[in-house]
């Protein structure tokens, strides 16, 4: 990352409408040079649109995109300082891995010498070396990606645009390619805009991550930020998992405030919301931030909550699912109020999974820290 | 027998039953004696050519000694090396047009570019002949453009051959790659002359020999459309025929059929080999 960000792309109140079909709706942003920028969002909420608007695949019904200062309207796709890395790979099926990485700089009209070299060159990035001669039918999935990169990342462009770059590797080889394309990124420090649904992706990879819903923008923010201060209940459901009770704002000073949940029960935060008193909002609560206890161990209970005011943060339930993920076991807790919450536990120890089963009764706080109000 | 000591049949492998095997060998035998007993009474050594009367190769030289025959087969070359590549560039600029573009009067053009696979030969042989005579097309040209009329006529029924096999394979074409050649900055040309061109090659080869070999086979159209000048090689065989069925006809139909089978078996070769390797 670089000190000073200077933004490399400029969004400004940029809308695509096709037909009635609004894709994207004003959204305005930057990306700065040199971040790992991240689109996230569920499928259909113009995510990708915005990506090939960036790439000139798309022209914007309105609104302007600026790349490197300069306005993009009129630029086709062939004259743009950036590069694209399709959901397909798209790599040339009738060229040798060295023709395809070479395309570009032969249509650039780069000498032969020099071509071989660059070719060398981001094939070596890539972990290709060696594969010059292969044809793209004699590669695996995640080899022929390697290919689109290095196909990409030859041209030296400002923006290097990758369209959900991993959808289509399975799992682990998923987790290697997050690692490998966030070191990748900071090795040869290129812009790097990535679109994908999967907020694992996002999460790991990222240094900033704009969440897209409905063609709108609907959190910008680092990883960490996105999951620990959502700015609304679709961020906060789209990204992990989180519960998610109504209430009424009942305390809201600059140190601490309390919302009164139907659903969950007395909820109190050690820090203000600044929202109007009485209003309707609603608390998130991620499932990790919740500790479960047998209800006998009261007084271990109310030693850990004792940040917060005798009846708020605890609630008492009866276990109603389980499931055993190996490192986590996940309960589905049915409340006294009849509402349901979801708690995950961490299996600390080899016997941890043992502690409760089916139709426990248990009890549960967590810290005033732990809830997010949202007002939206 | 092979047949009986592998392992039990499987329900599906109806290739292994006796009934259909019975059967495929009744369909070749339909299919392909009349064929091969052509060919093998090309080397019969009798003028009448009903019985066998021993072998030899003189009515091979008798054929290919025939002037006007080696004349006929030489115009029927020349047609379908002419109406091929013809075929090709219209057939192929057709379908490229159909897939890509949106134009007035698409669905018209789209419905009739195959209709003169449909409509019957004997009626587009006649129309053509009528057509024609309407415009006063010159007859008394020097070779080859004398075979003109024909050559049109077989670049009317071969073309849409080729936009047939063109746009079967375009459909298969992943339109990312465009996007990808134009992303690494190809221009609109060389995006058709890098991506587009590679892709449908396949298709461009059978469909040369596709056009070549039903031009060169034609004989209805080319019956309506031929002057005393422009035999060709089927024209020339029927009119043999009307003669005597001497060997001489079934050396030249070999000739003829042996060419078609090599032809044909390029192309179904090129299409295959280069579809599978491209698919995966």
């Amino acid at each position: 990352m670089t000190e000073t960000a200077r933004p490399i792309i400029q969004i400004q109140n940029v809308s695509k409408r096709f037909g009635k079909v609004t894709a994207v709706d004003n959204v305005s942003l930057d990306i700065n040079a040199g971040e790992f920028f991240v689109l996230l969002g569920p499928s259909g909420c113009g995510k990708t649109t915005l990506l090939r608007m960036i790439a000139g695949f798309e022209l914007p019904t309105e609104g302007r995109i600026l790349i490197d200062g300069q306005d993009m309207a009129g630029i086709p796709p062939n004259k743009r300082p950036v590069n694209m890395v399709f959901q397909s790979y798209a790599v040339f099926p009738h060229m040798s891995v060295a023709d395809n990485v070479a395309y570009g700089l032969k249509i650039a009209g780069v000498k032969g010498g020099e071509v071989k070299d660059r070719v060398a060159e981001a094939l070596e990035l890539v972990k290709l070396g060696g594969f010059e001669t292969r044809m793209p039918d004699q590669m695996s999935g995640g080899q022929r990606q390697r290919v689109a990169l290095a196909r990409s990342l030859v041209m030296r462009p400002k923006v290097l645009l990758l369209d959900e770059p991993l959808s289509a590797l399975d799992a682990k080889l998923r987790a290697q390619m997050q690692f490998e394309l966030s070191e990748l990124q900071e090795k040869v420090g290129i812009t790097f805009v990535t679109v994908t649904h999967d907020q694992d992706e996002a999460l790991s990879m990222a240094c900033r991550i704009g969440v897209i819903n409905k063609g709108e923008v609907a959190q910008l923010a680092t990883p960490s930020d996105l999951y620990e201060y959502p700015a609304n209940r679709f961020v906060a459901d789209f990204v992990g998992s989180v519960n998610i009770f109504e209430g009424k704002l009942t305390l809201d000073e600059p140190d601490k405030a309390a919302v009164d949940c139907p659903g969950l029960g007395k909820v109190y935060l050690n820090h203000g919301v600044t929202g109007p008193h009485g209003a309707d909002v609603w608390v998130a609560l991620r499932p990790e931030k919740i500790y479960l206890h047998v209800p006998g161990e009261g007084k271990a209970v109310k030693a850990a909550a004792q940040d917060a005011p005798d009846g708020y943060n605890f609630a008492r339930g009866k276990i109603k699912g389980m499931s055993y993920l190996g490192d986590i076991t996940l309960f589905e807790i049915e409340l006294e109020t009849g509402a349901r919450i979801r708690v995950s536990r961490p299996n600390l120890s080899r016997h941890d999974q043992e502690d409760f089963t089916w139709d426990d009764k248990v009890s549960m706080h967590w810290r005033a820290d732990s809830p997010v109000v949202l007002l939206g | 027998m092979a047949l009986f000591s592998r392992s039990p049949i499987a329900p599906l492998e109806y290739s292994r039953t006796l009934w259909m095997r019975l059967w495929v060998g009744a369909v070749m035998v339909f299919l392909y004696a009349p064929l091969i007993v052509l060919m093998i009474f090309s080397f019969n050594d009798s003028k009448r050519n009903v019985v066998w009367r021993g072998f030899t190769t003189k009515y091979y030289e008798k054929a290919l000694g025939n002037d006007q025959l080696v004349e006929a087969l030489l115009n029927s070359l020349t047609i379908a090396a002419l109406a091929t590549i013809a075929s090709l560039l219209l057939g192929a600029v057709a379908a490229v047009m159909l897939w890509r573009f949106r134009f007035p009067l698409k669905g018209a053009v789209d419905g009739t570019i195959s209709l003169p696979i449909i409509v019957p030969e004997i009626c587009l042989g006649v129309a053509f002949l009528m057509f024609f005579a309407a415009v006063g097309w010159p007859t008394d040209l020097v070779w080859p453009f004398n075979l003109g009329a024909i050559t049109i006529a077989h670049i009317t029924f071969c073309f849409p051959f080729v936009t047939m096999v063109v746009r079967s394979r375009l459909a298969s074409f992943n339109r990312e790659q465009e996007e990808a050649a134009k992303d690494l900055g190809a221009s609109e040309w060389q995006v058709f002359r890098d991506v587009l061109i590679p892709h449908i090659r396949p298709a461009l080869v059978a469909g040369a020999l596709l056009s070549f070999t039903l031009s060169l086979d034609d004989f209805v159209i080319t019956y309506f459309t031929s002057g005393p000048d422009t035999i060709t090689f089927p024209v020339k065989v029927y009119s043999m025929v009307r003669f005597s069925v001497t060997p001489e006809v079934n050396a030249a139909s070999t000739l003829l059929i042996i060419l078609t089978v090599i032809l044909t078996f390029i192309a179904l070769k090129l299409q295959g080999v280069k579809a599978i390797a491209e698919t995966h």
